[in-house]
């Protein structure tokens, strides 16, 4: 069952020197209890997708067009006050930086239990019972006894810890999770995406895991969606994307990925960069890049064609 | 160098001061006292350090525009007690202000930044003698230090020299009062720029300490002093002000606007208020629009805000 | 000398002082507090070849980065560069300029003043290679050009260039005074996979064209894998493991690295069933006694709650393995 839909999201930053359009034609969607990752370098709009469906674009960003639905209710046209109870009921996020999250002046205890109370109807004890619940769930040892420290009082992957839980505990029935892991050390990240899994499998939340870490996504997505410049340029699922992909870019970036298994002589590149936002070019954006490039790509933009298991934004598949 | 026009107008700093009418209006006045003052010798319509040209019959005559048949144009914002020309006092004292106080803050900028580049790359024993320092000074206003250093130069020194001397002793004597802040601003740059990776990509090389502070990290740590500097302009201006204004600044024969102020204050309540007030709204617009300045400087410059 | 290694490390340590200002120390009675960011760690590198120092945050491993160009002294031990005492080589322009730095950040390494073209000159000014002005031009287009951009960049400033390309003027700078060895302390994590590709083939076409040595920081062992002759993998400042780097990555025998390898998230998907790892470094001020990583160790018994363990040398089809583990000495654990 599809709980999220993005139709045609445009997101625009009008500046002075014009209109820059972050966010071009973005369509995808998430059933009920399934991870989403979203991929791509830094600058191809993968945050800006997450912050346009929590409604934290940060002005001037405006979205220019499409749709956002959540269960078939649109949600990208609400005002402020309309959307604050969706967003924190149904639409829960994790950022990179815990501190970010986690108001340091307030103990993690009052925070969990100030926000299952504004979405639950529940007494101040069993909110707090509750919260010693999610603690104990995402694994912080003595729960009971550390509800009441302070987020310094905790390490980094504890911290992460705590954010999954406040995220959680509301129960939303999406979770947008930007970076959850890049700030954290290997050892602490396997832990963080094991119980994330666990997590949203159990409670059936949809998930929309942006990352750039091809791993990370191999690890816990069930489909993905691979973007650049602003653009989907792949979607599909995970097995799929990661070992036969269609698009010639996610081609590129798998073979750039140096390989634990065994050593190469020279790496796969890509050459050049992805454009700036102020000079994407006609036709599809990745075509300079293109070792596959012809006529048309140059001219006429892609559409998602039907490409093996997974969809490509790439003329090659035009039926 | 048409290009290079075109450049620098069309750069986000320009388009930002086109944008803020804030901005426009208090560089179009400042522009306006500072010429007057600058070109005072061309500019004003009598010399009032000539002597000669006084006369006790002109003296306290209204500005022009409220007239009576005591007036004339010849005094446009009227006469003082010495039948001095308002008009021009108030440029030739503009200038002397202006002097005094772009003087002290060009003095303070140097000692400060300079401590605060060697407190802030050098660390350890050296910072916390050169901040304990600032410190202290810190906890003495302004105006004290001011009147400490105007008096102990006043009992040393006799008193022509003195007079001559005024200039000077107000400069240092504002300039010493303001350097901890600009000392303690550029050692809190310096100490980020420290720990970038540039000023390790130099030292790697074995460059000397004193090249790395001032071809690398002096340049990335002028931005924010010099808007400092902008906002201490206007109080170091001020300081000047207070000072004469108390009599131990500026003599009454080269008056500054806070000299003019303190001969118009006696004259305030006995009808002549145009002696005092038109010095008085000098001071304020000079001071106002170069702290608007400034602070439209520090928002410029502010990437955050952008 | 052939076979003078280009850098050497005997017993490094460095400590920083991490206590409290003198006042709050006095009014609290609380002593000084060191931190030992690295302990006792020995190493060697040959001419021409990588060694990789791998590890997690708080691991010490910048610190060696930087104790190997001379930013910091050894607080004991001693390092030689080409033979001689670190500091001493330093002393002498002509041995200084024979090693540089590569850093992380392509966005703070770059000096945001100055010209692309200064940058890269620094190098040349400050050693006085070259004494035309014509001659550091030619130069300096030519080192551009080396790395992959053209000498009429020079001109710009670094805000105009992508975040690799600022790291490809890094490196030009990093090469034009004429190295021979090169610190890199991960020069790609702040990069995007497919221009970290780009980098890492530039760095390693250069080492074989310039014959140039490097000492590798990452954090990223995939890189690692990539880039190195020999690995060594830390842990609370000290180095656990230490071999050729298909050795290290064959047949890891620490229990840390055998838990660095597990935790990586497998790319190719085989649905290996993973045995996750619970804990976190501990903190580096109050290390955990014995060995550090007891705490933590699957095969931890009571002597390496007790003592620190030495460094065995194990043999290894591709050459000698040091492991500094109890397990692994008293043979508790299949190598």
């Amino acid at each position: 069952m599809t709980l999220l839909e993005v139709d045609g999201l445009t997101v625009e930053f009008p500046t002075r020197r014009g209109l820059l359009r972050a966010l071009d034609q973005v369509s995808f969607s998430i059933g009920a209890g399934e991870v989403l990752g979203v991929v791509g370098e830094s600058g191809a709009g993968k945050s800006l997708t997450g912050a346009a469906i929590i409604g934290l674009l940060e002005p001037p960003g405006r979205i220019a067009g499409g749709q956002i639905r959540l269960d078939g209710r649109r949600i990208d046209t609400p005002t402020r006050e309309q959307l604050r109870p969706i967003r924190g009921r149904q639409i829960g996020a994790i950022f990179q930086d815990p501190l970010t999250t986690l108001n340091p002046l307030y103990s993690i205890g009052r925070q969990l239990v100030e926000t299952i109370q504004t979405h639950l109807q529940l007494s101040d004890r069993d909110a707090r019972a509750r919260a010693v619940r999610w603690l104990e769930e995402v694994g912080i040892p003595a729960a009971r006894q550390r509800i009441g420290a302070y987020p310094h009082e905790f390490s980094g992957g504890m911290r992460q810890r705590v954010v999954i839980a406040l995220a959680l505990c509301a129960e939303p029935r999406l979770l947008i999770a930007d970076e959850p892991t890049t700030a954290l050390d290997v050892s602490v990240q396997a832990q963080i995406i094991a119980l994330l899994k666990r997590l949203t499998r159990d409670h059936g939340t949809a998930v929309m895991l942006v990352t750039h870490d091809m791993g990370v996504i191999a690890e816990a997505a069930d489909r993905v969606a691979v973007m650049y410049a602003g653009r989907i340029a792949e979607i599909g699922p995970v097995r799929a994307v990661v070992q036969q992909p269609a698009h010639p870019y996610t081609q590129g970036l798998m073979d750039s990925i140096p390989s634990l298994q065994h050593r190469v002589g020279r790496l796969r590149q890509i050459d050049g960069a992805m454009p700036r936002l102020t000079a994407i070019p006609a036709g599809c954006a990745f075509s300079p890049r293109c070792p596959k490039v012809f006529h048309r790509c140059r001219v006429e933009r892609p559409d998602l064609f039907d490409a093996g298991d997974t969809r490509a934004a790439c003329w090659l598949y035009d039926a | 160098m048409n290009r290079m026009i075109a450049r620098v107008w069309d750069s986000d700093f320009c388009f930002s001061f086109r944008r803020s009418p804030v901005a426009l209006v208090s560089a179009l006045l400042l522009l306006l006292v500072v010429a007057g003052a600058v070109f005072s010798p061309w500019l004003a319509p009598h010399d009032p350090s000539d002597l000669a040209s006084l006369s006790v019959m002109d003296s306290f005559r209204p500005p022009a525009f409220i007239g009576g048949a005591d007036s004339g144009w010849a005094w446009p914002l009227g006469t003082d007690d010495q039948g001095r020309d308002l008009l021009s006092a108030i440029m030739y004292g503009t200038r002397i202000s202006l002097a005094v106080g772009a003087l002290a803050i060009a003095f303070a900028l140097a000692v400060g930044i300079a401590t605060g580049l060697v407190a802030g790359y050098v660390g350890g024993v050296v910072d916390s003698l050169l901040m304990r320092i600032a410190d202290i000074q810190l906890t003495f206003p302004a105006i004290l230090i001011a009147l400490l250093v105007d008096g102990v130069v006043r009992a040393a020194l006799p008193r022509d020299v003195h007079d001559r001397a005024q200039v000077y002793v107000l400069v240092f004597a504002i300039g010493i009062a303001r350097w901890p802040q600009f000392a303690r601003t550029v050692r809190g740059s310096t100490l980020v720029e420290r720990g970038r990776e540039y000023v390790m990509a130099a030292r790697v090389i074995g460059l000397p300490s004193w090249r790395i502070m001032l071809s690398h990290i002096l340049p990335n740590v002028l931005g924010p002093v010099l808007v400092i500097a902008t906002l201490n302009l206007g109080l170091a201006i001020l300081d000047e002000a207070t000072l004469s204004f108390l009599g131990v600044g500026l003599p009454p024969t080269q008056p500054s606007l806070g000299t003019l102020i303190r001969i118009g204050n006696d004259f305030l309540f006995s009808g002549e208020w145009w002696i005092t007030v038109f010095p008085g709204a000098t001071l304020a617009v000079l001071v106002l629009s170069i702290n608007l300045l400034g602070d439209w400087l520090r928002d410029a410059l502010n990437p955050r805000l952008r | 000398m052939p076979d003078t290694p280009v850098l050497q490390a005997i017993g490094v340590t460095r400590s920083f002082d991490v206590s409290k200002p003198w006042l709050q120390r006095t009014l609290t009675r609380k002593g000084r507090l060191l931190l030992r960011a690295v302990d006792d760690i020995n190493f060697s590198i040959a001419r021409g070849s990588t060694l990789s120092l791998v590890g997690e945050s708080g691991c010490g491993k910048s610190t060696v980065a930087r104790l190997a160009v001379g930013l910091y002294a050894p607080s004991a031990g001693q390092i030689l560069f080409e033979g001689k005492a670190l500091s001493a080589a330093r002393a002498q322009p002509a041995l200084r300029r024979r090693m540089n730095m590569i850093f992380q950040d392509p966005y703070a390494s770059l000096n945001p003043r100055w010209r692309v073209r200064d940058i890269v000159a620094e190098p040349i000014r400050a050693f006085a290679l070259l004494s035309s002005r014509s001659a550091i031009v030619e130069r300096v287009g030519a080192l551009l050009t080396q790395v992959g951009l053209s000498p009429a960049d020079g001109e710009k400033f670094p805000h105009e260039f992508s975040g690799g390309q600022r790291q490809r003027i890094s490196i030009a700078r990093a090469l034009s005074s004429e190295p021979a060895f090169l610190v890199c302390d991960e020069p790609t994590s702040a990069l995007d996979v497919s221009v970290q590709a780009q980098i890492l083939n530039l760095m390693r076409d250069l080492q074989m064209r310039l014959g140039l040595t490097y000492l590798f920081i990452s954090h990223n062992l995939a890189v690692v894998r990539h880039m190195s002759d020999r690995l060594g993998v830390m842990y609370l400042g000290r180095i656990v493991e230490l071999g050729p780097g298909e050795a290290v990555f064959r047949t890891p025998r620490h229990p840390y690295t055998r838990l660095l390898l597990e935790a990586i998230p497998d790319l190719a998907m085989t649905g290996k069933p993973r045995t996750p790892v619970g804990g976190e470094v501990p903190s580096p001020i109050d290390p955990p006694p014995g060995c550090s990583f007891h705490p933590r160790c699957p095969l931890a018994n009571a002597r390496c709650r007790i003592e620190r363990p030495a460094h065995t040398l194990l043999a290894d089809p591709q050459g000698e393995v040091l492991v500094a583990c109890h397990a692994v000495e008293e043979g508790r654990h299949a190598a």
